[in-house]
């Protein structure tokens, strides 16, 4: 992955005598596993502390009725987990995520593929290109939101005053149940394009020259047809990681939706992280907020565990 | 022929595509620039112009950095970054080593927790960290936004992989002339992973300087805001239509991670993937 760092040893191992490595491998059996353990332990034990710990405790709160600050706590079982899926506030998040996910994927997917494959046609200003995109998804995106929704204010954004120029329809993007989800999406798309756009960029340089030398003898000499014989059956598997990577990002959408929306207007943009904020840190509802986190963790873990199968799929392409 | 390509019919249509999704990514920031420049009432006037009439650009960023404490939040983000970024490699550089060139039992179990890590985004520990937090009584501090990120299952992972391609014959040498494991790791292991730390400081600086969730959870106080949850208190008091502080607020936020950006782009893209692809 990176580049090793080769500085050749030789010249030490020939410069000793044998005896005189034998004896400090014998100290190494004693020294070695105490250094290691030495280095080793404050980030065991903090490892142990912040993850997994927490990990568990999120699993054993979430089978109790606690609020945070109360004095009565008692394990209560499977019920909040049973009163999650009842609430129709939590199937609107899960619903809205869903709808949020299967939007900014394919949105994001089909942009990041266009642009790289764009970029990589020619040489120049490649760097520049693979910058300008690339600059939202490092920028502070609730700086970023806050410019976003001053594009898409009603009154003085340029959103609405390029629509009613060009004769579209206009609207209150942020305050309308109809408009609020697709135009999350929208930024969502906006942030992630140059992610999905720089792992492409990686996909394409892999692709071996002699593969599109052998497609123009096979006679798939226009530029369409070396994409539909080559480079798109070439990047299958990278395009299924980024599929995973970026649903990942989505299913965690928070920083739009606690700036813009509050999650509203009603519940039209509530999302399953800001559901998870609110009932475990606004209305104190802490078993509750265990159980929605259990189910979040459940989406990542499962998302992630096919990436790490993409992945290994990978390898036998390469 | 060189020119004759560069005139080519596709070359244009590539630029022209490629400079409109420019300019459609570059709108929030532009956009965002524009406003911070104009006064209450060149906002709400009808008609498109990017550069103000008359400039009020001074008036709007003197008072972002007086109305709001701008300064402030990036003080704040500047001191929580470079906390956590100097804490984690304390933490994870040895224990990377450790793992990648010694033996000892427990290894794997080790490792074990470290990919179990790997696997947990940490708004899923948020509640219980918060809970603990509120146990060691460093909820609403500077503690409270550095302690649950000093220790980084990512960059352990990152550590490990690099430190594993550094060959063992250099480590033996080491040991022969009297340097203890501990100097080892800092003074030849380090030096020579320069690429896999800077990969990994941006990664960490630009994660934690973004990050709106968490501190959004532990910090209430305005004085101990980091950068975005400042933006977003600011975005809240904000009365009225006078956008222009606020977003020259937004700017002086962006402004230090695309500055360095703009320095190092390679790097940032490199580090940023990185952890994708772990």
């Amino acid at each position: 992955m990176m580049p090793s760092a080769a500085m050749s040893g030789h010249g030490a191992q020939t410069a000793t005598s044998k005896p005189a490595r034998l004896k400090t491998r014998v100290v190494d059996r004693f020294s070695e596993p105490i250094a290691a353990y030495l280095l080793a332990l404050p980030g065991g034990a903090l490892l142990a502390l912040l993850f997994i710990l927490p990990v568990i405790a999120v699993f054993v709160i979430a089978t109790t009725n606690w609020s945070f600050g109360g004095t009565s706590l008692s394990f209560v079982g499977m019920r909040n987990f049973r009163d999650v899926f009842a609430d129709s506030t939590f199937r609107m998040s899960f619903l809205n995520t869903i709808v949020y996910v299967l939007i900014v994927v394919p949105g994001t997917i089909g942009l990041g593929l266009l642009i790289a494959l764009l970029i990589e046609a020619r040489p120049s200003l490649r760097g520049f290109y693979r910058a300008i995109h690339f600059l939202p998804f490092m920028a502070t995106l609730a700086a970023s939101a806050v410019a976003w929704e001053m594009l898409l204010h009603p009154t003085m954004g340029l959103v609405n005053q390029a629509f009613s120029a060009l004769g579209l329809p206009t609207a209150n993007w942020l305050r309308d149940e109809k408009t609020v989800l697709p135009v999350l999406a929208l930024i969502g798309i906006w942030q992630n394009l140059g992610f999905a756009m720089v792992l492409f960029l990686a996909g394409l340089k892999a692709i071996p020259a002699d593969l599109y030398e052998a497609a123009d003898i096979d006679g798939a000499d226009g530029w369409f047809d070396r994409l539909r014989t080559v480079t798109l059956p070439m990047l299958g598997p990278v395009t299924m990681f980024v599929v995973v990577v970026v649903a990942i990002r989505a299913f965690e959408v928070f920083d739009t939706i606690a700036i813009l929306t509050q999650g509203g207007p009603g519940r039209a943009s509530e999302v399953l992280l800001y559901t998870l904020y609110r009932e475990s840190f606004e209305y104190l509802r802490t078993g509750y907020g265990a159980a929605v986190t259990v189910v979040f963790l459940g989406i990542i873990v499962t998302l992630t565990l096919v990436q790490v199968g993409v992945m290994e799929k990978r390898v036998h392409y390469s | 022929m060189r020119i004759g390509q560069a005139f080519h019919p596709s070359a244009i249509g590539r630029h022209a595509a490629l400079l409109m999704t420019g300019a459609l990514t570059l709108a929030p920031f532009i956009w965002m620039i524009s406003l911070s420049a104009k006064s209450p009432d060149e906002m709400f006037d009808p008609g498109f112009s990017l550069l103000p009439r008359h400039w009020h650009a001074w008036e709007n960023y003197a008072e972002a950095l007086t109305a709001a404490p701008l300064l402030r939040f990036l003080l704040n983000g500047a001191i929580v970054c470079f906390s956590i970024l100097a804490l984690q490699l304390l933490i994870c550089v040895p224990m990377a080593y450790a793992a990648a060139k010694l033996r000892f039992f427990g290894r794997n179990a080790l490792f074990g927790a470290v990919l179990l890590g790997l696997l947990l985004p940490h708004q899923v520990l948020a509640l219980p960290v918060f809970i603990l937090c509120h146990k060691l009584h460093i909820l609403n501090s500077y503690a409270a936004l550095i302690l649950p990120f000093i220790v980084s299952p990512f960059g352990i992972f990152l550590f490990r992989q690099f430190f594993r391609t550094i060959p063992d014959d250099i480590l033996h040498a080491a040991r022969l002339d009297g340097l203890s494991e501990f100097s080892i790791v800092w003074r030849i292991v380090v030096p020579m992973s320069v690429p896999a730390m800077i990969a990994f400081s941006i990664f960490s600086v630009v994660a934690h300087w973004n990050d709106l969730f968490w501190p959004s959870i532990v910090i209430k106080t305005t004085e101990l805001m980091p950068p975005s949850l400042g933006v977003a208190a600011f975005r809240g008091i904000e009365s009225g239509n006078d956008y222009g502080p606020l977003m020259a607020g937004t700017v002086l936020v962006v402004l230090p991670l695309l500055v360095a950006f703009a320095l190092a782009q390679r790097w940032f893209i490199e580090g940023l993937t990185s952890a994708a692809l772990k």
